[in-house]
């Protein structure tokens, strides 16, 4: 169960995403792309509530693959599946999925039946390949069409190891979410989070990672030390978190592909609250010395570390600009926990959160231009704010939500939701304008979710 | 818990094995107003031995001698020693300097209402300012270790303030 299978999508990769690109599938032959949509749309309500049909992938050959999904025939139907619970479960678009829809045969792939899909009144049309390459490898085609205009608006492929197929599916719906939306995609992509099981004075806390869409779930610790606040590198090669293995919390970076991990910082204080910079080559820690925390920066490749806040109070957390040039953290300096911007090295430091009540946990979105955090005032709300502190708003209205984490292209936002009483946890998410919240499918109850970047 | 269950439990197993051969379960029952069921740490027992009362000087000893001062208990977002809380560290205290060969842990823990985090560092100040009470009263600095668990291991189970308060607290746990 190799998790990182290098050796991603080769064939058409990012560039894919460019309305441009070139077709490098082998049987993409039509060039044509150009204006499909009239300009960017920026209104969300007209790309929403776009219809889309998305029937099972054609195949050139059914015969029998690695995949999980079974032959290439069944991999094109549950390609479709995936790309639909993807849109659908997302709240975006009106997705109609294969198990309702005829399927294309192979050759209609790249010409498709416009007349057929009009008359489903579908406005959008997905239609896609599976195809097993000889060496084990599949190449999945990814085609959307526009069907009134009758024009191909995307498209893309990829050669992926039976293991991945579900990558593929998911750079499908990044590629026609992107193209409709006009935003940077965000479902091939993973999470890692703290599964959580047992009562609530006994809770197990262990180290889980999952796909976007909860698949290809692994626990990662035991539960025999309790894990917390686990943040994935950039390149996914490692993941940082806190725990008690020792006795003490300090913080671990487990390295995924050797199964080992060794501690962030030999101390015999207490650290928490790991984070990695946009660009992986630093990590921000907080760490306690006689009751005192603040926050330090080491290189992630280890080396001296460089204390950046000097209160007598907690200043805990923090998390980068995308341009890597300043931090949000917190502190409670002031009195209570309260939202602060400085510069890289530690200067500069600013109070930005003046809304009454509490603020916690902020969290620099992936796009720059807001900051996610935790609104303390009576209950617990996830709120954004722009990097001054300017244009607050509320995302959620629940008894205790917290610990907000960004999706790859900053249009969503994760955080765990705790139940008043039982103390039971779960993850759920919500989109920047507030709607679209639901809670993720995990195996028991989850808490402290890290969505990591895109995937390359 | 698991952490400190393990230490203390093997410690005490072998305190009780030398010393003693046996000691009770030692139930919080006894413990005055503060049910809380701060101090779960419990030892082995030894089937088919009477229980007899605690070794001298070990953990199961310091819970029965403290009756419950074993705790101290903090205000919302606040670490400070009132003195209520400056009466149990006392006591603490005056068990420490009778066993001068004795180390104990200070576990501090945050009720559930604040972030994880902060919960984290928040447990670790009030550990501390426990600590800093047992050495202004002439305990060595070095005999004392703290941890903080956050909000992670409540003892009072309920989500209002009456359990919130038995929560934000500073258990302090002999180790040998």
């Amino acid at each position: 169960m190799k998790l990182r299978l290098i050796l991603p999508l080769v064939l058409l990769a990012a560039p894919a995403l460019a309305q441009q690109a070139p077709a490098p599938v082998p049987q993409a032959s039509q060039p044509a792309e150009e204006a499909g949509l009239s300009g960017e749309v920026s209104d969300e309500s007209d790309w929403q509530d776009l219809g889309i049909a998305i029937p099972a992938f054609a195949t050139d050959a059914n015969v029998p693959t690695q995949t999980s999904a079974g032959s290439t025939a069944a991999t094109g139907i549950a390609v479709a599946q995936v790309i639909t619970a993807d849109l659908k479960n997302n709240g975006l678009f009106k997705p109609v999925g294969p198990d309702a829809l005829p399927r294309p045969a192979f050759e209609q792939v790249q010409a498709p039946e416009f007349g057929v899909w009009s008359g489903r009144s579908a406005e959008m049309l997905v239609q896609g390949y599976v195809r097993a390459t000889g060496d084990g490898n599949l190449t999945v085609g990814c085609y959307l069409y526009d069907v009134a205009l009758k024009q191909q608006l995307a498209k893309a492929g990829w050669v992926v190891p039976p293991a991945d197929w579900r990558r593929a599916a998911h750079k499908c719906a990044d590629v026609i979410y992107a193209r409709l939306s006009g935003e940077s995609p965000f479902f091939d992509s993973r999470i890692a989070y703290i599964a959580e099981t047992g009562p609530k004075d006994h809770r197990m806390k262990r180290l889980a990672v999952m796909d976007s869409d909860g698949a290809n779930h692994r626990f990662i610790t035991t539960g025999q030390a309790t894990a917390l606040t686990p943040r994935f590198s950039p390149d996914y090669g490692s993941i940082m978190y806190l725990s008690y293995l020792n006795g003490s919390p300090r913080i671990y970076v487990y390295d995924i592909e050797r199964n080992s991990q060794r501690l962030l910082v030999q101390s015999t204080n207490a650290t928490f609250a790991p984070r990695w910079s946009p660009d992986g080559k630093w990590v921000l820690y907080s760490m306690a010395i006689g009751g005192n925390t603040d926050i330090y920066k080491i290189p992630a490749a280890g080396g001296t570390a460089q204390k950046l806040t000097d209160s007598p109070g907690i200043d805990i957390g923090g998390s980068f600009s995308p341009d890597g040039s300043k931090i949000v953290f917190e502190s409670d300096r002031s009195g209570s926990q309260q939202v602060y911007v400085m510069n890289v090295d530690g200067s500069g430091q600013q109070r930005v959160s003046f809304f009454g009540g509490r603020s916690a946990t902020p969290e620099w979105s992936p796009r720059g231009d807001q900051i996610a955090f935790t609104h303390i005032a009576g209950n617990f709300r996830i709120a954004v704010m722009n990097p001054t502190g300017g244009s607050m708003r509320y995302l959620t209205d629940s008894w205790q939500d917290e610990a907000p984490s960004w999706a790859p292209n900053g249009r969503v936002i994760q955080f765990f939701r705790t139940a008043r009483g039982s103390g039971k946890a779960g993850i759920w998410q919500v989109d920047l304008t507030g709607r679209n919240e639901r809670r993720l499918p995990t195996p028991v109850d989850g808490s402290d979710p890290a969505w990591g970047p895109i995937r390359p | 818990m698991t952490t400190r269950t393990s230490i203390g439990t093997m410690i005490l197993a072998i305190a009780a094995s030398a010393a003693l051969g046996a000691c009770s379960k030692k139930p919080p029952a006894q413990l005055p107003p503060d049910p809380g069921g701060a101090v779960a740490t419990t030892t082995d027992t030894t089937p088919g031995t009477m229980p007899s009362g605690p070794a001298a000087g070990s953990q199961a000893d310091f819970v029965a001698q403290l009756m419950g001062q074993d705790t101290v208990y903090f205000d919302t977002d606040r670490y400070n020693v009132d003195s209520s809380d400056a009466s149990a560290l006392t006591a603490q205290a005056q068990w420490l300097m009778k066993y001068p060969a004795k180390r104990a842990t200070i576990e501090g823990h945050a009720d559930e209402r604040g972030t994880r985090e902060y919960n984290l560092a928040l447990g670790e100040r009030r550990a501390n300012a426990a600590k800093n009470y047992l050495v202004s009263l002439g305990v060595d600095a070095s005999r004392i270790t703290i941890v903080s668990y956050g909000k992670e291991r409540p003892v009072a189970l309920g989500s209002d303030e009456e359990a919130w308060s038995k929560n934000r607290r500073a258990v302090t746990v002999s180790i040998d």
